[in-house]
């Protein structure tokens, strides 16, 4: 479907945070850590990009794109009238267990999806703490909107805003693994990589289930291609853009 | 009234325009933007007698107007399309045709075989681009020799209608056309993706898992039909033409260079419904230039 930007905002250094409503028709029901195919329309850029749900607000969706590579910085120079082509909503979003008081962890633009996430659990009765990591404070993005649906906790590395280090070497861990889980049963996080690994390396010291969000490099985004696999536990290779993007840590092989 | 009906073997189809080989998934990945019904024919996933699970990511890569993959034939196997999968497509109201792949000449003959067992199942293509293991793991489809003996063995396996798709990376590909044509093949589908490779220059290491991989999309288009032409020239058994077809305009162009039918791949991946814009604007043009039938274009160039 054809998406007219409504919205187009720098956030952070390197980030644009769009929002967008369908031309005609309305925004189908999204459910948090699903994602969209965005098509960018130029010629150096042939597959579509996987972009996280941000927010969804009645028929508006929101996008938070980092701008790395061609693909992305013509989605970041979308201007308010514009239109995106998009596939949406794709794959299987985070587990929303109310009875959790659940912990958010983001890296960089891996919190985008944690808002909509956040907003979600919100609803259901729970305040969510967020913590959100950054590289350094200019990198850290929309906490103001975090603010809004719970708690925030901030790690830099180099210490500008909040604890100094990675998200994994943040307090609350500590206090996780003391007060044995703290009231938190539920550890969902996106990220880089190696942090998602850690979170689940810590998650699992401290005996909280862990929901990952992985964005593994995608090209139909509908499970015809098989290109977006990870192994997991039982040796066979899943297809995250509709096994996941959102897997259960346990399963996973790395 | 246009006729875009083509025939290829004993196969009816309504259109010219199937889907290629591991980009449609089973078709059923495709329903909520694609009315099968529309197409002439899907060609679903490589199928192999036993399950794969195909190379470790990474396997894709995007590259200049095309992209790399190194999946490598991830499937359950044939037993599991028999049972789990055959009865989810048998009634799709279009051609399903099984992509057949193997390391073993005996596995294609025998997964050959088990899929002319499926009466809903018209057709099978196969797939001569794998490795043969038994002979250092140089592909069947790069020599004539060993295209013929595949489809020797599988042709007295399989009764009905037999595709016979080849490998782009061989010196003269109208060769290894007429070696399997000889042996019986009704059809040849061309071009599977050419071997191609990507290097990461920041973080100085190749791309994909295992470093090579195919390349398909509108970068492979000019080799695709060039070589389609070729062979359209050198045999007498209909033609399937593939390689970076985008739009209606770059089927016509495969048409005109010889092919009876065509097939669309990566395109798949950037519009989910472009099958049906193509087999709609194939339809435009015939009209516009005052053509009746599909078939009076094909090989016209
Ligand atoms: C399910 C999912 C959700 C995502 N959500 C978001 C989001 O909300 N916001 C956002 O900004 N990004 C998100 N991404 C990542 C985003 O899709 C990529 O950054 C984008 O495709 C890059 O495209 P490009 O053309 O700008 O850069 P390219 O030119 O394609 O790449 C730039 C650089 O990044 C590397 N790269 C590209 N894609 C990946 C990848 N998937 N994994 C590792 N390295 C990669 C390339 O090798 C290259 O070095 C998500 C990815 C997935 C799979
Ligand atoms: C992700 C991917 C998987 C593929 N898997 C198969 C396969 O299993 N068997 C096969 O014969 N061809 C396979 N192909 C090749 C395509 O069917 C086709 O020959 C090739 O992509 C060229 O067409 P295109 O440029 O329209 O994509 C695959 C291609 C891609 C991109
Ligand atoms: S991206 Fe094609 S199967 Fe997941």
């Amino acid at each position: 479907m054809d998406l007219c930007v409504t919205h187009s905002e720098r956030v952070g250094a390197q980030c644009v945070w769009l929002k967008a409503r369908p031309t005609e028709g309305s925004l189908p029901a999204c459910l948090p850590g699903q994602f969209a195919q965005l098509r960018a329309d130029t010629p150096g850029v042939l597959l579509r990009r996987p972009i996280s749900i941000h927010d969804v607000c009645g028929d508006e969706i929101s996008f938070l794109v980092q701008m790395v590579g061609e693909g992305t910085r013509w989605l970041g120079q979308l201007g308010v009238g514009d239109v995106v082509n998009a596939v949406l909503p794709l794959g299987n979003g985070f587990s929303l267990m109310p009875e959790d008081t659940p912990l958010l962890v983001g890296g960089g633009v891996g919190v985008a999806p944690l808002l909509y996430l956040g907003r979600a659990l919100r609803e259901k009765g729970v305040k969510p703490t967020f913590l959100l990591g950054a590289r350094t404070k200019d990198l850290l993005l929309r906490l103001d909107a975090f603010r809004e649906v719970g708690d925030v906790l901030v790690a830099t590395e180099d210490g500008s805003e909040g604890e100094r280090g990675f998200v994994t070497q943040h307090s609350v861990f500590s206090q996780l693994s003391a007060s044995a889980t703290n009231g938190c049963s539920r550890i969902y996080t996106c990220g880089p990589a190696p942090m998602m690994k850690a979170v689940t390396k810590l998650a699992k010291e401290c005996g909280v289930a862990c929901e990952v969000s992985l964005e593994n490099r995608m090209a139909c985004g509908v499970g015809a291609c098989l290109c977006c696999v990870t192994e997991t536990n039982d040796g066979h290779n899943r297809c995250v853009c509709t096994e996941g993007p959102v897997f259960d840590a346990e399963v996973l092989r790395w | 009234m246009l006729d875009l009906a083509v025939k290829i073997g004993a196969l009816e189809l309504r259109n010219p325009v199937m889907t290629a080989s591991g980009t449609f998934g089973y078709g059923l990945e495709f329903q909520d933007f694609v009315d099968l019904g529309e197409l002439g024919g899907i060609v679903v996933k490589g199928t192999t007698l036993k399950p794969r699970e195909g190379n470790p990511y990474p396997r894709m890569a995007e590259t200049a107007s095309g992209m790399l993959n190194c999946v490598g034939l991830q499937n359950k196997g044939v037993d599991y399309f028999c049972e789990h999968i055959y009865p989810q497509v048998k009634d799709l109201p279009t051609n399903v045709i099984v992509n057949v792949s193997g390391s073993t000449i005996d596995d294609y003959a025998e997964t050959a075989r088990r899929i002319g067992e499926l009466e809903a199942i018209p057709a099978i293509e196969l797939n001569i681009s794998c490795p043969n293991v038994k002979q250092g793991g140089m592909a069947f489809g790069v020599t004539a020799a060993g295209a013929a003996s595949v489809v020797k063995a599988v042709r007295k396996a399989y009764g009905k209608t037999l595709i016979v798709k080849l490998s782009p990376n061989v010196t003269d590909i109208a060769e290894i056309a007429r070696a399997v044509e000889d042996e019986g093949a009704d059809s040849v589908s061309l071009i599977n993706t050419l071997m191609g490779m990507a290097i990461d220059a920041e973080r100085r290491r190749k791309v994909l898992s295992i470093g090579t991989g195919g390349l398909s999309g509108p970068a492979v288009k000019p080799v695709a039909l060039r070589m389609v032409y070729q062979v359209a020239q050198a045999v007498k058994i209909p033609v399937i033409g593939l390689g970076g077809i985008m739009t209606a305009t770059d089927a016509v162009e495969f048409l005109l260079a010889g092919a009876t039918a065509v097939e669309v791949g990566t395109a798949n991946f950037i519009d989910p419904a472009v099958t049906t814009k193509i087999v709609r604007g194939i339809g435009e043009y015939l009209a516009r230039h005052g053509f009746s039938s599909v078939r009076e274009i094909i090989g016209v160039v």
